[in-house]
């Protein structure tokens, strides 16, 4: 059976169907992190002091338990692979399957770079005893952080499929390939989002 | 996006992306730089989420192409926020009825 409505746009919904599709699963994102976040405020409003007590030291800044230099770097790679994801999409639209390669390769170099940046972080942490079950604050940063670490191993795989066996697509139906990756930049896009909102709120305030 | 868009139209889109990627990277430096200063907890809050909220649009506007949705889509991102609102205000409202219970520092 052939799927429907796969390049062409759906009459009633005015969009091909894999975009309605990809951002109804976005919406539950949204409240799977939002859910998350509303763990974040209630734990924080609770707290007597923010990240508070952990083995013994009293910390009032989440910069003083946190990296911030390396988020920050890792906030500049996010938003550089959003732009290397639309350039990638971008490059199909113009019929440049050779730019789509680059640009998808790049997307993925830079995810991989977000995970060894996050992992020299999560070591550090570890090797100071810093673990998630020592404090509300460590238990909420490592959920969220750790969340949309596997959001970022989601992506490589998607982005990966689509560079490599995926992109014979493009030999037969250009235009399909084409909206998958758009598809693709839009989870993308979202992971970048959410990390746009995770830096501030646990690193900075 | 189904409908074709011309190679020019696609140049000009690109130019923006740059520029949007510009402005993402300015407002990353703000926000981190105001972090250090350190302001007390509601200043910071508002400049933190203002500043986020202006990035998240600027992705959501240009990379998701957001500016050129359907209206389907729109309802759809707009019954979204509703609901997460809900859930932030069940949370607080939640916190706010347990007053009176002695919080243990």
């Amino acid at each position: 059976m052939e799927i429907p409505y796969t390049v062409k746009a759906r009459p009633d919904t005015g969009v091909y169907n894999a975009k309605l599709g990809i951002w109804l699963f976005l919406a539950s994102e949204i409240m799977l992190f939002g859910g998350l976040f509303s763990a974040y405020i209630f734990l924080r409003i609770g707290a007597p002091a923010w990240p508070g007590e952990i083995e013994g030291h009293l910390y009032v800044h989440a910069s003083e338990v946190l990296n911030v230099p390396m988020a920050a770097l890792n906030t500049f790679i996010l938003i550089g692979s959003s732009v290397t994801v639309v350039m990638a999409w971008a490059s199909l639209m113009m019929n440049r399957f050779d730019r789509f390669r680059l640009f998808m390769g790049a997307t993925i170099l830079l995810a991989f770079a977000f995970l060894v940046v996050k992992s020299i972080e999560y070591g550090t942490k570890f090797e100071h005893g810093l673990y998630p079950w020592e404090s509300n604050f460590l238990g909420i940063y490592f959920v969220l952080t750790g969340l949309h670490a596997l959001h970022v191993i989601g992506g490589i795989v998607v982005n990966g499929y689509f560079l490599g066996p995926g992109s014979k697509l493009w030999k037969t139906n250009p235009q399909y390939f084409t909206n998958r990756i758009e598809i693709a930049g839009l989870y993308w896009h979202f992971v970048d989002i959410v990390w746009i909102f995770l830096f501030p709120t646990i690193y900075l305030l | 996006m189904a409908e074709m868009h011309s190679a020019e139209e696609i140049k000009a889109h690109v130019r923006v992306y740059l520029y949007v990627f510009g402005a993402l990277a300015v407002l990353t430096i703000v926000t981190v730089a105001v972090g250090y200063y350190h302001l007390p907890i509601v200043p910071a809050l508002i400049v933190a989420l203002v500043i986020a909220v202006i990035k998240g649009g600027l992705v959501a506007s240009y990379f998701m192409h957001l500016m050129t949705e359907k209206r389907l889509i729109y309802w759809l991102l707009i019954m979204t926020v509703v609901f997460l609102l809900a859930m932030f205000a069940i949370v607080v409202s939640a916190f706010h009825s347990q007053e009176g219970v002695h919080l243990v520092p």
